[in-house]
């Protein structure tokens, strides 16, 4: 569904809806797997991304998400040195993420480190501004970032949704949307859980002490 | 929202109301959100597109290649052209304003998109100044724009690397002759003529831009688009009419944008990008922004 605030908006740093912002919102979303400003991040740029990013300022605009600039936040024109006082170590690198018709051709692979945390994130700007995360340490999901978000992977056990729905409802946070898939009867089920509330890194924490979740991150929304 | 301006057409004459008032109570019933809430967004997006406007207007912005910039200041202080001083000539010296600004990195309110979005504000700040309208209209006419926008995306596409500068500066200028046409006092049936009328002239316009970014042609073509949606307002308030409906020229704008040469949807593979000068050009200003780091 169309919003007319999707059409008239958003509001942002010039001059490329996909290039500049779309790539800082998925700076934004990628931070949230390190639970902050990451001390380093290698960014790997695909395609539209590679050929083009530098005249559109891709490479400020990821950085300027990676720290936590909104898409509108003038202080992207200067991200590369904001990093570089603030201790983020970035490197830029042009590869190709997956053929031409498999991979969006504004596609980045970002990976980040920070304390003990390391984690990998691919996405896709899909041009005006909209964003979408295909991988999280290797994981198939689908993130458009309209939604607070967590994607967790967990083991088949029983009761595991409810228990689940029930951690959430004791962090106060209301579910909104909620998609499980599983491969095969006893595997891995993975769970995109979208939510009315941004849920903290407590939250995370809560959900990765259970013993049958494997992994578990949230995701901030970044539009809508 | 409405996917087709036929539909919202209908429900506004229904209700003898406006498209902008069909067009924000649709989509506070979509977002669950009053009113009010969706007008203080758009009031919040139209001080971002007066000051981009102001900003670009003063000439002293350089793109990231150096491209682009100081062509707003030129067309805003002449005396030289045959409509300086007129609204029509303060139209062009705004959508160049706000497109020099996105070229160097200042705010822009995206509408459709960041290429395309120095159409609208131009005109619509433009013809308020000229005609004396109030902001609470010029938010009724951003709606307006809104539900034109969303249509099209519904219908054919607002991305220049999907179906060319059709779907940005055309698109924008869809928007900017709707809206601007119900401002100033057009019927729904007259706006969607002037949507009709104004997308009927960007139909075919390729996204060519040197090196792929969002410098040249685009901030030129903003300029344009914005003197066809101005031209669109005059003959859709004069009562024109135009046979083929606003639904189906986007229609065909999107069946053309699909069939249309990927060189030619912001890959730099060919139009101007390709030519000898574009893409010399091209070369020598990437060149100078990874020198620059900028």
């Amino acid at each position: 569904m169309v919003s007319l605030l999707d059409i008239i908006g958003p509001v942002m740093v010039g001059p490329s809806s996909s290039h500049t912002a779309g790539a800082c919102r998925l700076g934004l979303l990628a931070r949230n797997l390190v639970g902050g400003t990451p001390e380093r991040a290698l960014v790997e740029l695909h395609g539209s991304f590679a050929r083009t990013g530098e005249g559109h300022g891709t490479d400020k605009a990821i950085v300027g998400g990676l720290m936590g600039f909104r898409p509108d936040d003038e202080r992207i024109r200067t991200a590369l040195d904001i990093a570089e006082r603030e201790g983020l170590a970035y490197s830029f690198d042009k590869t190709k993420l997956g053929e031409e018709n498999e991979v969006h051709p504004n596609t980045v692979r970002i990976t980040l480190e920070r304390a003990e945390r390391s984690h990998v994130m691919m996405g896709s700007s899909l041009g005006a501004g909209r964003v979408f995360v295909t991988e999280i340490d290797g994981f198939p999901v689908e993130v458009h970032g309209n939604h607070h978000t967590i994607v967790l992977v967990a083991e088949d056990v029983k009761g595991s949704v409810a228990r689940i729905a029930g951690l959430l409802a004791d962090d106060g946070i209301n579910i909104a949307t909620l998609r499980l898939t599983r491969k095969q009867k006893g595997g891995d089920a993975f769970m995109v859980i979208e939510v009315d509330d941004p849920p903290g890194e407590e939250v995370r924490d809560h959900l990765r002490a259970f013993p049958w979740v494997r992994w578990a991150h949230r995701l901030d929304k970044v539009s809508g | 929202m409405f996917t087709s301006l036929h539909a919202a057409i209908a429900a506004a004459e229904k209700e003898s109301t406006s498209l902008s008032a069909v067009a924000l109570a649709l989509e506070a019933k979509d977002q669950g959100r009053p009113v009010a809430e969706i007008r203080d967004a758009l009031r919040r997006a139209l001080v971002v597109m007066r000051g981009a406007v102001e900003q670009g207007l003063v000439g002293d912005l350089k793109s990231a290649s150096g491209l682009v910039g100081g062509d707003a200041a030129k067309v805003h202080q002449s005396v030289a052209g045959p409509f300086s001083g007129t609204p029509f000539a303060s139209v062009i010296a705004r959508a160049l304003a706000v497109q020099e600004v996105n070229a160097a990195m200042g705010v822009i309110v995206a509408a459709p998109t960041a290429g395309g979005a120095g159409v609208l504000p131009a005109v619509l700040t433009g013809l308020a100044e000229a005609k004396q309208i109030d902001d609470e209209r010029l938010i009724d006419a951003l709606a307006t724009a809104g539900l034109i926008g969303a249509v099209v995306a519904e219908r054919a596409s607002l991305s220049g690397a999907e179906g060319g500068c059709q779907a940005e500066t055309g698109a924008a200028a869809g928007m900017a002759a709707g809206a601007a046409t119900e401002m100033l006092g057009g019927t729904p049936r007259q706006v969607g003529h002037a949507v009709a009328l104004a997308q009927q002239g960007t139909l075919g316009l390729v996204c060519d831009p040197l090196g792929g970014l969002v410098e040249l042609p685009c901030v030129f073509r903003n300029a344009t688009g914005a003197a066809i949606a101005l031209a669109a307002v005059e003959m859709a308030l004069a009562g024109v009419e135009f046979a083929i409906p606003a639904d189906e020229v986007i229609d065909t704008m999107g069946e053309i944008g699909r069939s249309m040469d990927v060189r030619y949807r912001e890959t730099a593979g060919g139009g101007l990008a390709a030519t000898p000068t574009g893409r010399r050009l091209a070369k020598e200003r990437l060149v100078s922004i990874k020198r620059s780091g900028a």
